[in-house]
């Protein structure tokens, strides 16, 4: 049955355009600007949801963001706020929650138990016995509360922005429509936020003269070119410096934009949350507060109901009341609370309000009641300021502690109440002041960045706050009547819950909330919090002002995870060959920042023909820092372990760095290119790391050093060329003499390759062979790599790829830091002790590395076994441990070590692994008890070498 | 977010910087007892009050400098000295 009323003045829906979407499968239709739950309050439907614990039907209560029985499912989204979200054609929407239906839900069983189900119930009767939880909770997940997530959804689109502006005022009522433009007219640019999709606040479900007053601030607001509105958007929270989140919900394209905006003054503007009352069902579909009903009558043109209560407290029920009037709906009661009025229950099925019962005993045919007892001012963005609300007992309502930094104003019904001229003088007022004081910010910022263009004002001087005072009004207390029921509708906590926690001890504000999980729910407390403070009093004996309230933090509203994860600014890194990989069939994987080729299909085949032939990898990620001056070796000699005072220009040198406590932090080569010039290289992705830790050194403890450190990774594409033959290829490429007497192991030369001048070449061998690796200024890789390939075809040159190099590094036994070490690995237990110079006079970790070389401490005291590092090879050859599996004593689970790197070696067609094992089995042929992941065991035995293959390094020194 | 006074490129993003914690003194190395070194490395004042404390502008002029920053309040001042000799963020 239709409940949609003949048109009237100020409704917000198109009746021009009809909006077709499905609820629980049937067909509905709306309008155009209705929301799902007025379009289907329209249609006749009363009853949107099942409450979480008892499954109790529910209607609507608020008739808007912050209704706790208008959660619905659409499309793949769970958990719709259906009495803010507007209705769009094709929506497909559902009530969650129930089971079978929504009109008939079996698990309603738990109403009638319901005196067994109180607050604690799962806490208490789950407890015991443990082993029996994981049983429990898998059907206890069954009655979580909530819609369905479709994993497969795909993702949206979701945007971030940061903005700058001078005021950000949240909240688009008459105080803060006013408080925008006076900002706006005294010189500031303002960023005003509406939490709903108009501009208007209350004034739009007030009478003729309100919705005239809103319309021309609106238009005032909407002209102003220095004021920038966004609507449907939320100011979350308020953090150091005025950073202001920002959720915009009414992105053109974006499914969310979050902003993050450095606000140099914020006007709190939000206005007051009506708060339901505590009575005996008071969730009966039928009760809902003044402003549901007068936003279901005035905005979306619906009567709420035929017969009609309304408990008045104050002007929002007198409102309610001509609305309701003016709708045809027959009030047949009006409970005036400011006498001493009130209502202790409703009777009825639990579907529908039948009757109400009131105070004086008498008991009045309805099926509406509407209540209007008072306010909860939503004060979470001054408490994130550091403010803290103080309870005001003749308004019964708490109010701002007025303990607000200069950066953060109040207005509106926030602060107090008045008339719609005093609420406009009070924005008006407050917007001029934040005007101001953003300028002094403004002003003192620039002079902060004095160097980069000195201040041609003075700061002004701070104005005085002379703003008229707006004073709460006072209102009749009214939380409970005499009879128990919800107050927190969302996670269904009674009353008599709440007295019955506190009569166990829990009866301070913070613990009561985690114990019944009152105020817990969506809404977060923005219905309930008072409620529950107020029953809580009661319970105590105490005043509401001595129980106190809880906290408010961020976020004001919830915040979905896909506007969190926004658009992500992590960039991806490529090298200049990245083109050629791709069309030559590689499988990408992702290093650090950078997509490299893990290999061109055959990584087994990629490693034999490097052993056998001579293989090209793209190596450019490796990190490069040019290091100039006369004092570079003093640098070299401070950060990494071993000497390099002496190291000649022509030569290259391998060390480990190892921060303050003596954990291995980088290892690469570092070569010495001419007398001051020297081109370090970092682990893939570390130079950024490096770089940081050397400036560190040269800025803070040797400013005196004469070294320039640049960054150069992405100035040269970096190519390894590897394998008996590499000579041979490279040979035909440049003209440096390569032979081994003119060019040896571990040396550098520059000449050029390909014709590319300015190339870097040194010999090393990562892979164990013999290899060059390049460096060639990055716009030539291309030319150099396909040079390789062209020119070393007889050869029987091929790329490989990172994989292969992973293994080939494995068979040669070397570690990977960060893979083969960890946060706890000091220097000594990779087996390098021979490179820990102790008789250098400084360096990062020494005296950490000299305890730990001693087996302890400079006082003799010998610390904990420590792991070290060593070759393992599986018994069984065709069995490849997974990284990370466990060593144990044999017939035991207690842990001697772990395998941290393992592969199948194609050279030595078997598996082979390193691993960390404690000093107990570091000796050459000791056997291992491996712990593979399916939880079977297997042996293994220890090496003599680190290098599985080729522990001479014979291969490397031809 | 903080914004961070860099005494080069002025009020920046605290993002913007690497925070490096309360500004220590690197005992000297071939000296140093395990008490030292060890407080050194691990041993914080964590003072309610003012604390010099070292930042990086990594995203900015990149430059280590030392800053006072009241941990209550989180308000800013600019240290006397860049860094003391033998300091080490």
């Amino acid at each position: 049955m239709s409940r949609r009323l003949p048109p009237r003045a100020g409704e917000v829906i198109d009746r021009n355009e009809p909006v077709r979407f499905t609820w629980n499968g049937a067909e509905v239709t709306g309008y155009r600007r209705d929301t799902i739950v007025s379009a289907l309050a329209g249609a006749g439907e009363r009853i949107f949801s099942r409450s979480m614990k008892y499954h109790r039907p529910r209607g609507i209560l608020t008739a808007d963001y912050w209704d706790p029985n208008c959660r619905l499912q659409v499309g793949d989204e769970p958990n719709v706020r259906a009495a803010h979200r507007l209705v769009d054609h094709g929506m497909a929407v559902s009530a969650q929650n129930a089971w079978p239906s929504l009109d008939f839900d079996v698990r309603a069983a738990n109403n009638a138990v319901s005196r067994f189900l109180t607050a604690g119930f799962y806490y208490k009767t789950f407890m015991k016995p443990a082993r029996l939880w994981p049983a429990y909770e898998r059907v206890l997940a069954t009655f979580a509360p909530g819609g369905t997530v479709d994993l497969d959804t795909p993702h949206g689109y979701y945007d971030k922005r940061y903005a700058h502006p001078d005021v950000v005022v949240a909240g688009g009522g008459p105080a803060g429509l006013a408080a925008a433009l006076a900002a706006a007219d005294t010189g500031a640019r303002v960023m005003l936020v509406e939490h709903d999709h108009r501009l208007g606040g209350h004034l739009l479900i007030g009478g003729g003269g309100d919705r005239a007053a809103a319309a021309e601030l609106v238009s005032a607001v909407t002209d102003h070119p220095a004021i920038e509105v966004l609507l449907d958007s939320t100011v979350t929270g308020r953090y150091d410096d005025n950073w202001t989140a920002i959720v915009q919900r009414s992105h053109p394209v974006a499914v969310e934009r979050l902003i993050k905006a450095r606000a140099k003054v914020l006007v709190v503007a939000p206005g007051l949350i009506e708060r339901p009352y505590v009575f005996g069902g008071n969730d009966r579909p039928g009760v809902m507060l003044s402003g549901a009903a007068r936003r279901l009558i005035e905005l979306y043109s619906i009567k709420p109901g035929d017969r009609a209560v309304v408990l008045s407290g104050n002007t929002s029920g007198d409102a309610a009341v001509r609305s309701l009037e003016s709708a045809g709906v027959q009030v047949v009661r009006v409970v005036d609370a400011r006498i001493g009025e009130t209502v202790v229950a409703t009777h009825g099925s639990p579907k529908r309000v039948e009757a109400v019962e009131l105070a004086d005993g008498t008991t009045v045919d309805a099926d509406l009641l509407v209540t209007a007892i008072g306010w909860t001012a939503p004060t979470s963005l001054l408490n994130m300021a550091g403010d803290r609300p103080v309870y005001d007992e003749a308004a019964a309502r708490f109010v701002p502690g007025g303990r607000l930094p200069d950066t953060v104003l109040a207005t509106g019904g926030l602060v107090g109440d008045g008339s719609l001229d005093e609420l406009v003088a009070h924005g008006r007022a407050t917007g001029e002041l934040a005007a101001r004081r953003a300028a002094i910010v403004k002003a003192t910022l620039q002079a902060a960045t004095a160097r980069a263009r000195p201040p041609s004002e003075p700061i002004p001087e701070p104005p005085a706050d002379d703003r008229p005072v707006l004073h709460p009004a006072p209102h009749p207390p009214l939380f409970r009547s005499a009879s128990h029921g919800i107050v927190d509708y969302s996670e269904d906590v009674n009353s008599k819950d709440l007295v019955a926690a506190a009569a166990e001890g829990y009866d301070s504000v913070e613990l009561i909330k985690r114990f019944t999980t009152s105020t817990m729910g969506p809404e977060q407390g923005k219905l309930e919090t008072v409620n529950t403070v107020a029953v809580l009093a009661e319970a105590r004996g105490e005043s509401i002002g001595e129980v106190g309230t809880t906290v408010w933090r961020p976020p004001f509203a919830p915040i979905t995870l896909g506007a969190l994860g926004g658009r992500v600014f992590e960039p991806t890194r490529v090298s200049s060959i990245h083109a050629w990989h791709e069309a030559n069939g590689m499988t990408p994987i992702l290093a650090g920042q950078w997509i490299r080729p893990e290999h061109y299909g055959d990584p087994a085949a990629e490693v034999l023909n490097v052993r056998t032939n001579v293989g090209i990898i793209d190596v450019t990620p490796l990190g490069k820092l040019d290091l100039r001056g006369a004092d570079v070796p003093r640098l070299l000699n401070l950060l990494y372990t071993n000497k390099w005072m002496q190291l000649p220009v022509g030569g290259v040198r391998y060390g480990v760095m190892c921060a303050e406590d003596g954990v291995v932090m980088d290892d690469g080569v570092t070569g010495r290119l001419g007398d001051d010039r020297y081109l370090m290289t970092t682990t893939s992705s570390g130079e950024g790391t490096v770089w940081e830790w050397a400036e560190n050194w040269l800025q803070t403890l040797h400013p005196e050093w004469d070294v320039v450190i640049t960054p150069v990774t992405t100035a040269f594409t970096s190519i390894n060329v590897a394998g008996p033959r590499s000579r041979e290829l490279l040979g035909r490429l440049t003209d440096v003499d390569l032979s081994p007497d003119a060019f040896g192991y571990m040396n550098v030369r520059l000449g050029s390759v390909a014709g590319v001048d300015g190339s870097i070449m040194w010999r090393i061998g990562f892979t164990g062979e013999l290899s060059y690796e390049l460096h060639v200024p990055a716009g030539h890789g291309l030319t150099v790599w396909e040079a390789l390939l062209d020119r070393g075809a007889d050869l029987g040159v091929a790329p490989f790829g990172l994989e292969a190099q992973r293994i080939m590094r494995l068979e040669k036994g070397h570690f990977i830091v960060g893979q083969d070490t960890d946060g706890l690995t000091r220097m000594p237990s990779t087996g390098l002790e021979a490179l820990i110079r102790l008789d250098k006079d400084d360096f990062a970790g020494k005296p950490e590395l000299a305890w730990a070389l001693d087996g302890g401490d400079a006082d003799g005291a010998v610390g904990p076994a420590v792991p070290r590092i060593v070759a393992i090879q599986p018994t069984d050859p065709n069995l490849v441990p997974a990284e990370a599996c466990q060593v144990v004593r044999a017939g035991t689970n207690e842990i001697v070590g772990r395998i941290t790197s393992s592969r199948f070696s194609p050279t030595l067609e078997r598996s082979i692994c390193l691993g960390q094992v404690l000093p107990e089995a570091t000796a050459a042929g000791t056997v291992l008890t491996v712990v593979l992941t399916d939880g079977t065991r297997t042996t293994a035995t220890v090496m003599a070498h680190h290098a599985h293959f080729d522990p001479e390094g014979a291969r490397l020194r031809v | 977010m903080l914004l961070v006074p860099c005494p080069h490129c002025g009020p920046r993003n605290a993002a913007d910087l690497r925070y490096l914690g309360e500004t220590t003194v690197r005992p000297d190395p071939s000296s140093a007892d395990p008490d030292a070194w060890r407080s050194y490395l691990y041993l914080r004042d964590n003072p309610a009050g003012w604390l010099t404390e070292t930042w990086y502008c990594r995203s900015g002029c990149r430059r280590y400098f030392t800053l006072e920053r009241h941990t209550v309040t989180n308000e800013f001042r600019q240290s006397p000295l860049p860094f003391a000799k033998g300091e080490r963020s």
